[in-house]
Order: structure tokens, then C-alpha cells, then sequence
């Protein structure tokens, strides 16, 4: 299978601008303007019932506009649900997720890359197995565990199965297999320790896979629905995606509110990814290229 | 593996490196890979083994377990309940792993253009990617909201009959599958982009000057490029399709009617809402046999179809 490093590659440079120049205009545009929209249009719906009164949405039949805006169901959000609380707790889960990741999947990554140790090859190979088993054979054993380890209902259970993963250390370890070893042997000769050689000169480098680790950590924490689900029946320690969905089964009708929580749960991702959108598309790419 | 780790070790000790070395670069070595692993293995590794033991017994999470042996497995053949999952879940992987295919390549193939306004065409096609399943299904009950959804009030402007939506047991998994598409359309987009740019325009530009029209191009220059690619996103679409949960967790919650239920939904539901653990385990075991054993035979069929060609 591809490995995803060098798989990266094509889709980084795929979407690099090229010179601007005059274009003639394409039939494609008759295309690509009606996909585009079609696109766009649950989030655009997702704004404006975010802003529109109850009195509308409710009215028959539905109009497509709003007869004027409103930031009542945001402000019924924020007293009438703990959104706050539940945006905080995922702001810590991601945050948590993210930190641990890069520091765990970059040492492991590395060990396997460049260091010779007995067993080291069994141990990537468990890594590697590791990949196929489904998250859902995992489920019941896990949630077992840490019910036994009082883990369970509680912001930690959240937290724990996204220390680390195995495509964290796969994606790293074939990062730090395409860098050129010259550069640390030359760090080993001025006498720096392993260490020293790793935080200095390696990690400095790896700033493009951090940050693609980085961002599929993100999204997958983020936005993460199954294991809190799960794990966490306290509505204190809910995240906001099961604070969502919660929230979705007890107040159906309140469209605005509703909306207005969606709003809240995808906009920080959606700014994030307007602004890296080159490294989001190269960490989808390596998605799809980890097996 | 560990069999062969063992029987090479002595053999090759004596030629290696001093040994004061070798534990010092074992050390080191184990340093950087051990905390990873120790997370890694302890979640996945160890459950995995422990679902297996479960999945012949019998355990409700209180009391203690009683061995069952392969009754578990036995059941799972005769659920009913089971057995309409599998067919929901089949419906599901067979409508949406062809058309995200399809929508990937003709997207991929669209924005793989130099015109004006790409970058804005390729963000609104990836940018939904982003939005969790949670609020998708959220997105998705409104839009497709016989009452108030935007969808039924299109088809009232241009005269066609209201749908029940998700709340018609025949329309709500093609309901899902199209708002699985929405989100997931960037995947396949992504992946089939870059296996187009991976193609030298060269060849496209020699096959045209040799007179080829542009469905003999697509068909005998860009599409046995494209093959390898589609087989690999194929299964993974697959695998992804099989363990659907999220998103009919929060539309349809399984209804109408159950039409909705999928294998890990039933998963869950038997696990964590009837707490039979044991069978909840052997349900989740099977469903990986025979995902793993379809993914092999299709990898087997595509690379010896790949020598033949």
C-alpha cells in the first residue's frame, strides 16, 4: 500500500495556486457553480435557522426566508443548555488529544524509524494489526475496563482512547523514514544525545506531519460521537457532539436552537479549515492512504 | 512473529554489536516506542483479546460471567433482529460506497481544471467534511423535515408530491445516504485528484494528437490509471459503510420501523442498552470476520485481475 508520506505529496501540490493568469471560461463553470451551491446549502440553512424566529419555522408552509433575523435561539442555547460547559470540555478533550498525540506518535515514530532495538519489528507489526481491528470490537471490552478503573462519566474517559493511535505512529514513523539520516548523524557527531539530536534537529523538520497528525486528531476528538456516548452519562461532562444529540431526542421542535447548537459545534472547525485548508486536504489524503 | 524473534536472537547475538551497546540502544529504543504502545496495545490489543473471551460467554456486566461456548455464535445465525440489520446495512454499503465513488471521480475530474474560481469550488465541495455526524443528523432531520424541511418545500414549489422522508421506512436510509455523500464527497475527491494529477498530461496530449475522442481518453488512458486507486478507496468505502452508527444515531435512532437499524447499532443497543455483553462481542466479531475475510478475497481477485490485464 501507499505510504502516506509519499502519498502526500500529489494532493499538497494539487492544490497549490499556480500564477494567476486570464482564463477563458470553461463550460465547466455550468457544472461546477450548481455543485458548489447544492454544497453549501445545509450549511447556509443551518445559519439562517440558527437566526430565525420559532414564529416562522413553525408557520405552514415553510417560507424560505425569514421574515427578519433573531438571536433568540442562541440566547435560549446559552441559558437553557450547559453549551458552554460541554464547548469547554471538548475544547479540552481536542486540545489533550492533540498534545499527547504529537508527543507520543513523534517518539514512537522515530524509535521505529531510526532506532535498532530487539523487538522492534514485532512491535510495529502489533502496531500495524492494530489498524484492522474496528473501533466497534473494542467498544464493550474498553467501556468494561474503565468501568473497572472508575474511568467511566467522567471527562478522563474521554479523553484516554485519543492519547494515541496507531496511525499516528505509522503516519510519523514513515515521515521520519523519508528524512535524509545525514542531518542527524551529523548532530550525533557534534555530541548531542539522542535526545538532544531528536528535539533539535528532527522535530523542527516534522512540522508538516505534526500538523497533518495534528489535524486528524482534531477532527476525529471533535467530533468524536460513539465513545462518549458510551463513556459519559453526566451531562457536566458531555461533549458537545453528544450534548447535541442529546439534546436533539428531548427538544425536537426548537429548530432555532437547535441550529444555533450546530452552529457552535461546526464553526470553529469550519474557520480552521478555511484557514489551513491545504494541510485539512493532505491529512484527508493521508486518511485514505494509511492502510 | 514472536516465534521468530526468539529463534533469530541467539543465532545473530554473537555477531551483533558489544553488548554493553546493545542495551543502551535497546533502552533507548524502547524508550521512544514503549509509551505509545503501552496506550496503543492497552486499548486495542488487550479489549481485543477480552472481546473475543467474552464473545463465549455469557455476561451482563454485574453478575458473573457464565462460559456458553459457541451458543452466541449459534444465536446470531437465527436473530431476526440481526438479520434485518444486515440487510439495512447491505442496502446502505451498496448505495453509497458505487455513488461515492462515482461522485468522487466526476468531482475529482471537475475541479482538476484551470479555471477561475476553483479554490472556491474545491472549498465548498471539501468544507463539509469538517461537520461531525452529530450535527449533520441534526442538519439532515431538519432539511428533510416533512413539516418544515427545505426539501419538501422545493418539491411544493414545483408542484411534485410531499415525501415522508426520514419518517417513510422506504426513503430514510436513501435519506442517509445522500447526507452521508454531502459529508463525506471530499474523501474520495481528495484521493481521486491526486491519482489524476499523478497522470503525465503527456500521455493525454499524445493519445489526442493520435486522434483519440475524449471517452476513448478517459477509457483506455486515465481510467486502468485510475483502477488501482478505485479498488484501494472501494474497500475502504466499504469497511466505512459496514460500521455505519453515527449518523443514524442522530437522525433516525433505528426507525422508522427499524428500517435504519444497522449491525453496530444493534451492537450497541444489545451491549449498552441490553447489557448482554457476551453476545453484543460475538455480533462485533463476526461482523470483522467477515468484513476481513471479504476485504482479502476482493485484494486477492483485483491483483490477480491486475496480472492478467
Amino acid at each position: 500500500m501507499t505510504t502516506s508520506t509519499v502519498g502526500l505529496a500529489p494532493a499538497t501540490t494539487a492544490l497549490t495556486r499556480r500564477p494567476r493568469r486570464r482564463l477563458p471560461f470553461s463550460p465547466w463553470h455550468l457544472l461546477l457553480v450548481p455543485v458548489a451551491l447544492l454544497f453549501m446549502l445545509p450549511f447556509v440553512e443551518m445559519f439562517l435557522t440558527s437566526l430565525t424566529p420559532a414564529s416562522d419555522i413553525n408557520r405552514f408552509p415553510p417560507a424560505f426566508l425569514p421574515s427578519h433575523l433573531t438571536l433568540s435561539g442562541y440566547e435560549k442555547l446559552f441559558a437553557e443548555s450547559s453549551i458552554l460547559r460541554w464547548l469547554l470540555n471538548t475544547a479540552v478533550v481536542s486540545a489533550t488529544s492533540i498534545v499527547s498525540h504529537l508527543v507520543l506518535c513523534s517518539l514512537a515514530g522515530y524509535g521505529f524509524a531510526r532506532l535498532r532495538f530487539p523487538g522492534r519489528t514485532f512491535g510495529f507489526l502489533a502496531i500495524l494489526a492494530t489498524i484492522m481491528i474496528p473501533s466497534q470490537l473494542l467498544m464493550i471490552p474498553t467501556y468494561v475496563m474503565f468501568a473497572k478503573l472508575g474511568l467511566v462519566n467522567n471527562l478522563g474517559a474521554a479523553i484516554v482512547p485519543w492519547l494515541a493511535s496507531a496511525f499516528g505512529i505509522f503516519l510519523m514513523r514513515q515521515f521520519f523514514l523519508s528524512l535524509p539520516a545525514e542531518l542527524e548523524e551529523a548532530g550525533r557527531i557534534d555530541g548531542c544525545s539522542r535526545l538532544q539530536v531528536f528535539f533539535r534537529i528532527v522535530l523542527p523538520l516534522a512540522r508538516p506531519a505534526m500538523a497533518t497528525l495534528a489535524i486528524f486528531t482534531l477532527l476525529g476528538s471533535w467530533n468524536d460521537l460513539v465513545w462518549p456516548l458510551v463513556a459519559i452519562n453526566d451531562e457536566q461532562n458531555f461533549t458537545l457532539q453528544l450534548g447535541l444529540t442529546n439534546f436533539q431526542g428531548t427538544r425536537r421542535t426548537d429548530w432555532s436552537l437547535l441550529m444555533a447548537g450546530n452552529v457552535v459545534a461546526t464553526l470553529p472547525l469550519m474557520l480552521l479549515f478555511l484557514l489551513a485548508q491545504k494541510q485539512f486536504v493532505a491529512t484527508m489524503a493521508s486518511a485514505g492512504l494509511k492502510g | 512473529m514472536t516465534t521468530l524473534g526468539v529463534r533469530s536472537r541467539p543465532q545473530t547475538a554473537p555477531t551483533r554489536r558489544p553488548r554493553r551497546r546493545l542495551t543502551g540502544e535497546a533502552l533507548a529504543g524502547w524508550g521512544f516506542v514503549a509509551p505509545a504502545l503501552v496506550v496503543v496495545g492497552g486499548l486495542t490489543l488487550f479489549p481485543g483479546i477480552w472481546a473475543l473471551v467474552l464473545s463465549f460467554r455469557s455476561w451482563d456486566g454485574f453478575s458473573p460471567p457464565t462460559a456458553v461456548g459457541t451458543q452466541n455464535y449459534q444465536d446470531l445465525l437465527t436473530d431476526a433482529a440481526l438479520g434485518g440489520a444486515v440487510l439495512h446495512t447491505l442496502l446502505y454499503t451498496v448505495m453509497f460506497v458505487p455513488a461515492s465513488l462515482l461522485l468522487g471521480l466526476l468531482l475529482a475530474t471537475a475541479l482538476n481544471r484551470r479555471i477561475r474560481f476553483i479554490g472556491l469550488y474545491r472549498t465548498a465541495v471539501f468544507v463539509p467534511f469538517v461537520a461531525s455526524a452529530a450535527a449533520t443528523g441534526i442538519l439532515t432531520t431538519y432539511l428533510f423535515s416533512p413539516q418544515f424541511g427545505l426539501v419538501n418545500n422545493v418539491l411544493r414549489v414545483l408542484h411534485l408530491p410531499q415525501q415522508g422522508w426520514l419518517e417513510d421506512s422506504h426513503q430514510a436510509m436513501v435519506v442517509i445516504t445522500i447526507m452521508s455523500l454531502w459529508g463525506q464527497a471530499a474523501f474520495t475527491t481528495v484521493i481521486y485528484l491526486a491519482a489524476l494529477q499523478d497522470i503525465p498530461g503527456e500521455t493525454i496530449e499524445a493519445a489526442r494528437i493520435d486522434g483519440a475522442g475524449s471517452a476513448q481518453i478517459f477509457w483506455r488512458v486515465v481510467w486502468p490509471q485510475l483502477r488501482p486507486v478505485t479498488t484501494f478507496v472501494g474497500i475502504y468505502q466499504t469497511l466505512q459503510a459496514v460500521q455505519l452508527f453515527d449518523l443514524v444515531y442522530a437522525t433516525t435512532r433505528g426507525g422508522p420501523l427499524d428500517a435504519t437499524q444497522t449491525i453496530v447499532y444493534q451492537i450497541w443497543t444489545t451491549a449498552f442498552q441490553k447489557l448482554q455483553f457476551g453476545y453484543g462481542s460475538a455480533v462485533a466479531y463476526a461482523l470483522f470476520f467477515v468484513t476481513l475475510a471479504v476485504t482479502v478475497v476482493v485484494t486477492l481477485a483485483q491483483r490477480r485481475a491486475g496480472r492478467t490485464a
